[in-house]
């Protein structure tokens, strides 16, 4: 089942093709911006690139939107080739990171430039502009000229003005990133609500770990011009596949493991202090040997006293409103980071030096690919 | 804490600019002030006078280079704009090719080559077409000017194109527009401040150019500028300072212009 719209999976058809993706930018030495991506995204789907800067989402962007050229590789959209076709003769729009609105035209003229390149009849075009300035909330300022708005505003502007052609695929270049903190947070459930009304594709390019889970439906995380995993932010989050993953999403502890034994997706691995337990694998991994074991700092528990899966020696407490942060060192050096919610009937009885005991639930654990 | 090198605050400095100032621009002062001249002396103040404007006004050999320079100066603004504009398109809107800086040179060799060599080569090229064709009218003259106005034309509206916002054109391309509506409807939209600062100081070049206009004009051909040099050989009067005094007006009001021009904002 697709877990938003809840329609079955066999219905689910791919938007967006791409096989074997390569892009390199010539010079001394070349720049490898894209190395053989291969990713299908979805109809009607939510679908963020996520990634440090430089790990070529934008570039996998812009070669979908055709502002580039890929080396090699195909690209497909419906079954049919992008390869080749101009961006004007691409049935995607695109929201830039610097918004790029039209500076001699008015808001209203900026959302109705697609639909007048499109060739559309004058009154189709009225109500459409219509239709797309009330979905954004920009009614009034139909005649503005774009100088004359906010941030926030124009963000808005350039969102209708691509969704206006009503594109089958909608690119997002980081368009979030110039918005003040509050208003970031109220055009991320905006844009939630758009692509849920409109049914577009929405293929979202970001650096912030939060924005990606909290608005995709499926991530693909990128580093150096590769994939690195694809999942929802549920699987991305809980079961990272690789260090680069788990360290990149959210805060992660590493211990070392050794794997004892491997039945399917599980393995049992023992711990530095002799304890063993069971953790997930990664999909299509052979594991065995020593192995790196990732455990979110909130999916442990900590007491005092030993005897737990790990115990060690309790270093720095922080205390963060919602949750507090405690740090301990264990007897072999590693720091461990264990993060736990403040409730008023929870006493706060630890104190830096007490001997601490660590625990968590069998498979909260996850063994990483090298 | 020590104040920053400032070199205005330097001993000195003062007395050095206004020098420098005073001996650019002290000639042109009193050519300006001897305009207004009564009397038949460049050098020897009589009292002031509108006499020698209505003169020049009055003179008919003035009137005739006057058109002509006008004639021709529009002539060769208007072409050499239009072809500044393509060449800044194709060096700044296309991948970057081989030869690309070769071309940019080319493109601005007006500005490097030495005049008279132009002129001389336009004398001798041009001699021979009129033997071939007999034709002996104004166009050598506006297909000179087009060809050394090209770069003034050029260098503004491409220092335009380049402070264009390249993402501005392909959110055109992306919203479906073809190359050439994108030139119509988002880049020219925005250029025009270029174009017309280009065009301006063409015209101004070409209305001011003696050196390749003496060597490729006809009989009867005089511009201003040649008209003037012409009049030197024989009697100097407060006229030639009053017909300079109205080209440095028309050459000063289109340089703020151009100014102004090349400050609006994208």
């Amino acid at each position: 089942m697709d877990r938003r719209t809840g329609v079955r999976c066999q219905y689910v058809t791919t938007a967006i093709n791409v096989r074997n993706l390569r892009k390199v930018y010539p010079g001394q030495p070349p720049v490898v911006a894209l190395a053989d991506a291969s990713i299908q995204i979805r109809d009607n789907e939510f679908f963020t690139l996520l990634g440090p800067s430089g790990c070529g989402k934008t570039t996998l962007l812009r070669l979908i939107a055709g502002f580039e050229n890929p080396t090699s590789g195909s690209l497909e959209m419906h079954g049919q080739s992008l390869i080749e076709l101009p961006p004007y003769k691409r049935p995607i729009n695109t929201v830039f990171q610097s918004y790029a609105l039209f500076p001699h035209l008015t808001v209203a003229q900026n959302i109705s430039f697609g639909l007048e390149m499109l060739g559309k009849p004058k009154a189709e075009i009225a109500a459409t502009v219509d239709e797309m300035m009330a979905l954004v909330k920009m009614t009034e300022m139909a005649d503005r000229q774009t100088s004359q708005i906010s941030g926030g505003q124009q963000q808005r502007v350039a969102l209708a003005r691509a969704l206006a052609p009503k594109p089958k695929v909608l690119l997002l270049d980081e368009p979030l990133s110039a918005l003040d903190f509050k208003l970031r947070k109220d055009m991320q459930l905006e844009l939630k609500r758009l692509q849920t009304e409109t049914g577009i594709t929405f293929i979202f390019v970001t650096h912030d770990q939060e924005e990606a889970l909290t608005m995709s439906d499926r991530i693909a995380v990128m580093s150096a011009g590769t994939i690195r995993q694809i999942g929802g932010p549920r699987d991305i989050y809980d079961h990272p596949a690789e260090r680069f993953v788990a360290d990149f999403i959210g805060d992660t502890n590493f211990l070392k493991a050794d794997v004892v034994s491997v039945a399917g997706q599980t393995a049992m691995v023992r711990l530095a202090s002799g304890q063993t337990i069971a953790a997930r694998t990664p999909e299509g991994a052979d594991v065995a040997g020593s192995v790196t074991l990732a455990i979110r700092p909130e999916h442990a528990g900590i007491e005092a006293g030993s005897g737990g899966l790990l115990s060690g020696t309790l270093g720095e407490v922080v205390y963060f409103g919602t949750d507090t942060h405690y740090h301990v060192a264990l007897p072999d050096g590693t720091a461990f980071v264990v993060r736990q919610q403040n409730r008023p009937d929870r006493a706060d009885d630890l104190a830096t030096g007490d001997m601490v005991s660590i625990s968590f639930a069998p498979d909260v654990g996850q063994v990483l690919r090298d | 804490m020590a104040s920053p090198f400032n070199i205005r605050r330097q001993t000195g400095f003062t007395t050095i600019a206004v020098t420098c100032f005073v001996l650019l621009y002290m000639p042109i002062i009193l050519l300006v002030v001897y305009s207004f001249n009564s009397g038949n002396s460049i050098a020897i103040w009589e009292g002031f006078s509108w006499r020698w404007y209505q003169s020049a006004w009055q003179n008919e050999q003035v009137q005739e280079a006057t058109v002509r320079s006008l004639i021709i100066a529009l002539w060769a603004s208007g072409i050499s704009t239009s072809v500044a504009v393509l060449a800044a398109l194709a060096t700044t809107r296309t991948r970057k090719f081989k030869g690309q800086s070769a071309v940019f040179a080319m493109i601005n060799q007006p500005l490097m080559v030495p005049e008279i060599v132009t002129a001389v080569a336009l004398l001798i090229f041009f001699a021979m077409i009129k033997v071939a064709t007999g034709y002996t009218g104004l166009a050598y003259l506006i297909i000179a000017h087009s060809a050394f106005c090209i770069p003034f034309a050029y260098l503004p509206i491409r220092a335009r194109l380049q402070g264009m916002d390249l993402s501005l054109e392909q959110a055109a391309a992306d919203l479906y527009a073809t190359p050439f509506q994108v030139f119509r409807r988002i880049t020219l939209p925005q250029l025009w401040p270029g174009i017309l600062a280009g065009a301006m100081l063409a015209f101004v070049i070409s209305l001011d150019d003696v050196v390749i206009t003496e060597f490729v004009k006809s009989a009867g051909q005089d511009t201003l500028p040649t008209y003037m040099l012409g009049q030197l050989r024989r009697v100097v009067t407060p006229e030639i300072n009053a017909i300079s005094t109205v080209l440095l007006g028309i050459s000063v009001t289109f340089v703020i212009a151009f100014t102004v021009l090349s400050k609006i904002k994208n």
